[in-house]
């Protein structure tokens, strides 16, 4: 019984760090409309700035500051903010594809450098003993699984109600305009590049949080699975609801664990690398009839730029790249 | 330096533009960055695999052609093979992107086509598991050709297959009528729609030649390096570069660009390392994106 409680507060915890992701995904493509396809490029970021700051020094790898946990987080926020700008300036003024193809370039070479980047990164076999709250309770794992879940509920709650105050603030309001009529937006003096890099810089806090509660951080945690469970996460819950975000979340990786039990005792262990990409493959199949059928998730909002079905000629018209 | 580079760029690139004609058609013609693209070329080489198997099966182990490292049956099964991956991209049109495309959100067509991505290759994964395979073992001697470069006799007949390839695209693209309503629709829709061009044709044509070459480029890529799930899922960047590079919607541009990146990540192989080539397409795309987004021979968008 014990054991079963202990794993329910481990899934929860699980979850919910992925609804942090979650948050900032939606705050980037369901209140501004970006369609990042690298986001474990952007928490990867995050996770490795914050690693590196707040660990204790180690020989033959670079950082290792020992600084205290939130100075990491900030710093996280500010590399991926920085990246993002970086991005941002080549792309924001092209059409929305081409952040797409350079988010995912940047996945690409985060991952690489990740990889090879051993004096910076651990290549490989990535940075451990990063600090976690309540590593003094490590003793007794249920009192260490339900103090971790309780801080994961506070900061996510601090993160909600931040998100929902930030989205009818005036600062919510310029991110939705720039959605909905971009054109509009800049017309009223608003910078449109300078609040999307914003966006951005959650998705950097969202890795670093990650890092601090599992601990330990490689490059194998950042692969584009990642990018594709957190979509299908938010599209699930809905995108434009951060209530959608965090439900979608917690939904979706049930999903995700429990198919996982489930082929890991209905297949042979041989057999168990084979059955694990058919559960990648019913999570993709999920999110395209998700967009078929209801686009607006389960709690969306949604009110995208026109009206669907406006006209129904196979190709695309020349509107959308306006 | 070592001359070989040259060689190897060219392979490369010859690899990457042909798939990049497929990415620059999709994106001029039905306005989105196929994300799925990479896995078509996936696709085709497995499907290339099988028949090949499949005739082996059949008639037995055929000697192959001269000093080529395979026979008539890989012949035959890369066509087979172009046309299945032609109907597979086609039926993808059908069944997903063509629906979304109708709604008129363009990004939501990009996402759908990232998770059919996912979804494509783990299934290949699921079939043929991840374990690399190769269409032959056989190891080919390398002949000198001066200054101190070495090329293979498969090497040779790839890069005439590309030429050929390549070019019967672009004539198809500018001489015949087909071609010239494709060029029409991507550069003014509503225009083309009004002069009576059948779009659906078009369109069905877009998808044929693009999941044709992905087929032909994958099936490159089984026989130079090897035959793996995620074999186009890795191609996916260079392409994007490529097609950008030279410009969207040009078929030149699109080789030209493959070319380009080919010899830029053969030089940085010898020059950096082999862990950091695939950097170099995407310090490529930025360098584009910031100097010339249009690309080399891009027109702007109307």
């Amino acid at each position: 019984m014990m054991d079963i409680i202990g794993y329910g507060a481990f899934f929860l915890t699980t979850a919910l760090i992925f609804s942090f992701i979650t948050l900032g995904l939606n705050l980037q493509w369901g209140l501004t409309g970006l369609f990042n396809v690298g986001l474990a490029g952007f928490v990867a970021i995050g996770a490795y700035t914050s690693a590196l700051l707040t660990t204790p020094d180690t020989a033959g790898r670079f950082g290792g500051f020992d600084l205290p946990i939130l100075i990491g987080w900030l710093g996280a926020m500010i590399v991926a903010g920085v990246a993002a700008a970086i991005i941002g300036v080549a792309t924001l003024r092209l059409k929305s594809d081409y952040l797409a193809i350079t988010t995912f370039g940047v996945a690409v070479v985060v991952q690489l450098v990740a990889l090879n980047a051993q004096k910076l990164t651990g290549g490989p076999f990535g940075i451990g003993f990063i600090p976690r709250p309540f590593s003094s309770l490590a003793e007794t794992p249920l009192l260490f699984n339900f103090a971790n879940l309780g801080v994961v509920v506070a900061v996510l709650l601090v993160a909600y109600f931040a998100l929902e105050h930030l989205a009818h603030s005036p600062w919510g309001r310029v991110l939705k305009a720039l959605r909905e009529d971009e054109r509009a937006a800049v017309s009223l003096g608003k910078s449109a590049r300078f609040y999307r890099v914003q966006a951005f810089a959650v998705m950097g806090l969202a890795g670093a949080i990650q890092a601090h509660f599992i601990g330990f951080i490689a490059p194998d945690n950042y692969l584009p699975i990642l990018t594709f469970q957190v979509w299908v996460m938010l599209i699930v819950g809905g995108s434009g609801s951060n209530k959608g975000a965090i439900i979608g979340s917690i939904v979706v990786w049930a999903i995700w664990a429990g198919s996982g039990a489930l082929t890991s005792a209905l297949f042979s262990p041989e057999q168990q690398a084979r059955a694990a990409s058919l559960q990648i493959v019913a999570i993709g199949v999920m999110l395209c009839i998700i967009l078929l059928v209801r686009p607006g998730g389960i709690l969306g909002d949604m009110p995208r730029r026109r009206p669907a079905a406006r006209r129904s000629s196979p190709a695309t018209d020349e509107a959308s790249s306006s | 330096m070592n001359l070989q580079f040259i060689v190897d760029g060219l392979l490369t690139g010859s690899m990457i533009g042909l798939g990049a004609i497929g990415v620059t058609l999709t994106y001029s013609i039905l306005r989105f960055s196929n994300f799925a693209h990479g896995d078509f070329m996936a696709w085709g080489t497995y499907a290339t695999l099988a028949v090949v198997s499949a005739i082996g099966a059949i008639f037995g182990k055929v000697a192959p052609i001269g000093p080529l490292s395979f026979g008539w049956p890989l012949i035959v099964a890369v066509i087979v093979a172009m046309g299945f991956t032609g109907v597979l991209a086609l039926a993808l049109d059908k069944v997903l992107f063509a629906r979304l495309r109708a709604k008129g959100q363009s990004i939501i067509v990009v996402m759908a086509s990232f998770g059919a991505s996912m979804a494509l290759r783990s299934l290949l994964e699921f079939l043929f598991t991840s374990r690399p395979t190769y269409f032959s073992r056989a190891i080919q001697i390398a002949m000198p050709v001066g200054f101190g470069i070495r090329i293979t006799p498969d090497q040779i007949a790839l890069l005439i297959v590309t030429a050929l390839l390549v070019f019967g695209v672009h004539m198809l693209m500018t001489r015949t009528q087909t071609g010239r309503s494709m060029q029409a629709l991507s550069q003014n829709p509503a225009l083309a729609r009004v002069v009576g061009i059948d779009v659906t044709k078009v369109v069905r044509i877009t998808w044929l030649i693009g999941g044709g070459l992905a087929c032909v480029a994958g099936v490159m890529i089984g026989i130079l390096v090897q035959i793996r799930p995620l074999m186009g899922f890795d191609m996916l960047l260079p392409m994007f570069a490529a097609a950008i590079l030279g410009g969207i919607g040009s078929v030149p541009g699109a080789v030209l660009g493959g070319l380009i990146i080919g010899l830029a990540e053969a030089g940085a192989v010898q020059l950096i390392g082999a862990e950091w080539r695939a950097a170099i397409s995407f310090i490529i795309l930025m360098a584009v994106l910031f100097v010339r987004p249009i690309g080399l021979f891009g027109v702007r968008e109307r």
